[in-house]
């Protein structure tokens, strides 16, 4: 046996760091020719353009009430013209001396809606709260008893009037979504038709002329000397078109749950409605929370509309702010870039809720 | 042993299902007419009290009003059908214009969501979350408030070559109507037909051979080509129309009001955000495998998206693409909020001047059931032709 001598390979380079911010740019910024190149001009065209807007959104901008610096040459945004009306875009036409009720009803309401979102609260007895909230929620804004002033509906406007229709609609459209979304799964031939001729029928045209409905056909149906406020009419309209919308996602969970699961409910000798209670809708409704998240964000954005027929909510209280005040009115911008910022915020943490819940949901099939 | 005696059925009995379910439908159908009728006699009597008249006969009546813009010649003379039907194209020129556009921005972005390159995905993930979350008219509102107050007045509008922008909206050149115009029509028909001869011969050469020929590139040039030689077959005509700086406006060639403007903008930038989450959506649920192995078997990325991912896509896409088209229509509606006068804004103006709500709201409610309907029965049918070929 001849002796082996040892020969030392050498070493091998170091591989290319694949971890890192250094490595992260490499191949998410420079990765090929083509993803340089174009990061190369978007970047360009971000440099030139981002200062430009900090300096007139930020830098240049204005920030107090002084209607005289705004209208000074080479300034940017006139945030001034918020710091001026946010009163009343808030608030709309609400007694200036008496905010602070829809003030604390807001918080009120903002605060239930976040508990209804917390996983500690949801339990039955999260019900009774929301009754509770509620009845102390139009004692503040309506008044009338226990020592506060009485204050019109047609008063009532801004963020309060956003939040009261879109949370008191979406939650009066859901029991009737689930009626309608059972309706249309029913085996009675008449009941089934009519559901769908209702879903059908409201997802076929838009808001508006349910709206227009609301407001001016409404007043018509109700017997002569009976006059319902225009608020409940239009909560009203409000609460038929989600239903429409809620219904098709419920039936979407409806038709998840598998036939079996209704079999074996029928061997056990539960009725119909018991089945639905006990065995479907608490399956089919886990699912579909996140597309109930879905309609209330469309809704909340939906009640935008209601400007269209006089009542003051976020978009139509800026008007009101705005268009009779001269001084005011060339900063209108400003005005729609603070309601569109409100409105986002609202709507993006509840997108980013709904994500959430669909992880949670999902984590029982994921074993 | 013990004796089950069976009991004889009774058909009759409210132990039995079918009887059951008779006596739920016939309770609820008197229920829902219960219903109707209250509201049928309330509106009557309401009608009687408030002196009210009724009816549809007031379409033919004079309207009285005009409007801003029409796409065929409407003045204050003519009745109000007429009017609705201005109202009507409106809409559907608003609506298939902004299909369009959010479509193709929307594919856009929806793509982009999915490029190796960090700044493109942040943009496109940027555009789809702030566009979505702003409410629609709060974002037409915005756009009509930009193009009536932030740009230049008409007397100084930006010109750029034979087009100009201003308050005033957009003014762009149109071609003279000229008999050599028809022939340049013709050679476009011609060259469709030849295009459209061309592509199935090149689909059977490709079953055939293997062999790949240009599917879109030569048909369009060959269109582009017949077009062009029917223009010159006609004497080449040039005159156009051309707009140019009145004393109180920009006079003459064709114009896009602001209005118009404000809702395309809006409408198709807010519906492409959704569009973009439609198509990303869709591409996500072909399963990884089938880009990897379009990879393998040396497809460029192009190609990968092409031939492999897009067609398999489209048939998730194509059912909520169609949601999305319809939203977009009747978020059209909401152009009354800025003064364009689409139909609902007609109706608006219709009810306060006739008082005749019942039969605008419905008018408008009508149009907009049919227009769902086309839409859907038109998507319908290109879903059925996308959608998996069984063997």
């Amino acid at each position: 046996m001849t002796a082996q001598t040892f020969q030392r390979i050498p070493p091998r380079p170091a591989p290319v760091k694949t971890g890192g911010a250094i490595a992260w740019i490499r191949a998410n910024l420079f990765g090929g020719r083509t993803t340089t190149l174009s990061t190369l001009a978007i970047g360009a065209i971000l440099l030139w353009y981002l200062p430009q807007f900090f300096n007139w959104a930020v830098f240049e901008a204005v920030w107090l009430p002084d209607a005289d610096a705004c209208h000074a040459a080479g300034v940017g945004a006139c945030w001034g013209v918020v710091a001026e009306k946010y009163r009343i875009i808030i608030f709309g036409r609400y007694p200036f001396g008496e905010q602070w009720r829809p003030l604390v009803a807001t918080l009120l309401m903002l605060a239930l809606l976040i508990a209804s979102c917390t996983r500690m609260f949801w339990r039955p007895s999260l019900a009774v709260l929301w009754i509770a909230v509620l009845s102390v929620f139009f004692w503040l804004m309506y008044g009338n008893a226990f020592g506060l002033t009485k204050v019109e509906t047609d008063r009532w406007g801004g963020l309060p009037l956003t939040i009261l229709l879109s949370s008191l609609s979406i939650v009066m459209a859901f029991p009737l979504a689930v009626l309608v979304a059972l309706g249309r799964r029913s085996e009675l031939p008449a009941i089934r038709s009519f559901c769908t001729i209702y879903v059908e029928l409201i997802r076929g045209v838009p808001l508006i002329s349910v709206l227009f409905m609301a407001s001016f056909m409404f007043p018509l149906f109700m017997p002569p000397g009976l006059s319902i406020d225009v608020l409940v009419r239009v909560l009203l309209g409000i609460t038929l078109f989600a239903a429409a919308y809620l219904a098709e996602v419920i039936r979407g969970g409806l038709q998840a749950i598998p036939k079996s699961q209704v079999e074996a409910a029928a061997t056990l000798g539960l009725s119909y409605w018991q089945t639905q209670r006990k065995i479907v809708l608490p399956q089919a409704l886990a699912i579909v929370v996140p597309g109930i998240i879905n309609s209330f964000i469309s809704t909340f954005k939906d009640t935008s509309l209601v400007t269209v027929v006089s009542l003051y909510e976020l978009t139509g209280a800026l008007s009101l702010a705005l268009n009779s005040d001269a001084d005011w009115r060339p900063y209108k911008i400003e005005g729609y870039l603070f309601i569109a910022l409100i409105y986002f915020v609202f709507c993006f943490s509840m997108s980013r809720y709904s994500r959430w819940i669909e992880k949670q949901v999902n984590k029982g099939n994921q074993r | 042993m013990t004796q089950v005696r069976l009991r004889k059925k009774n058909k009759w009995s409210w132990r039995s299902r079918s009887f059951r379910g008779l006596i739920y439908q016939a309770l609820a159908l008197g229920l829902i007419g219960l219903v109707i009728w209250f509201l049928v006699y309330n509106t009557m009597a309401n009608m009687r009290v408030r002196g009210i008249q009724s009816g549809f006969d007031f379409l033919l009546q004079t309207a009285g009003f005009d409007i801003g813009e029409s796409l065929f010649p409407f003045d204050s003379a003519e009745p109000y059908w007429r009017a609705f039907l201005v109202g009507l194209a409106n809409t559907l020129r608003v609506a298939i214009a902004g299909i369009v556009i959010a479509t193709i921005i929307g594919t856009l972005v929806g793509l982009g969501r999915f490029s190796r390159n960090a700044l493109v995905r942040g943009l496109c993930i940027s555009y789809v979350e702030s566009f979505r979350n702003i409410p629609i008219l709060l974002q037409l509102l915005m756009w009509y408030l930009i193009l009536t107050e932030l740009l230049p007045g008409i007397s100084e509008a930006w010109q750029a070559g034979p087009f100009f922008l201003s308050k005033g909206g957009v003014n762009f050149p149109i071609p003279i109507w000229a008999a050599g115009h028809a022939w340049t029509a013709i050679g476009v028909a011609a060259g469709v037909a030849l295009a459209w001869l061309y592509r199935q011969w090149a689909i059977r050469k490709f079953e055939e051979t293997g062999v790949s020929g240009s599917l879109l590139w030569l048909p369009l040039a060959i269109v582009l080509f017949m077009g062009l030689a029917g223009w010159l077959l006609g004497g080449a005509p040039t005159q156009m129309n051309r707009p140019f700086r009145g004393d109180f406006s920009i006079e003459q060639g064709g114009a896009l009001t602001p209005e118009f403007l404000a809702v395309l903008f809006g409408l198709s930038i807010y519906t492409a955000a959704f569009v973009a989450e439609v198509v990303r959506a869709g591409i996500q649920s072909v399963p990884r495998g089938q880009g990897e192995a379009a990879s393998a078997l040396g497809l460029s990325r192009k190609l990968e998206m092409r031939l492999v991912m897009l067609p398999q896509a489209l048939r998730v896409i194509i059912p909520p693409l169609t949601n999305q088209y319809l939203n977009l229509t009747k978020n059209s509606s909401l152009a009354v909020a800025i003064g364009y006068p689409d139909v609902v804004s007609i109706a608006n103006t219709a009810i306060n001047q006739t008082g005749r709500a019942v039969e605008c709201i419905s008018i408008v409610m009508l149009v907009y059931l049919t227009l769902s309907l086309a839409t859907s029965l038109l998507m319908n049918w290109y879903n059925a032709r996308a959608a998996i070929k069984e063997r």
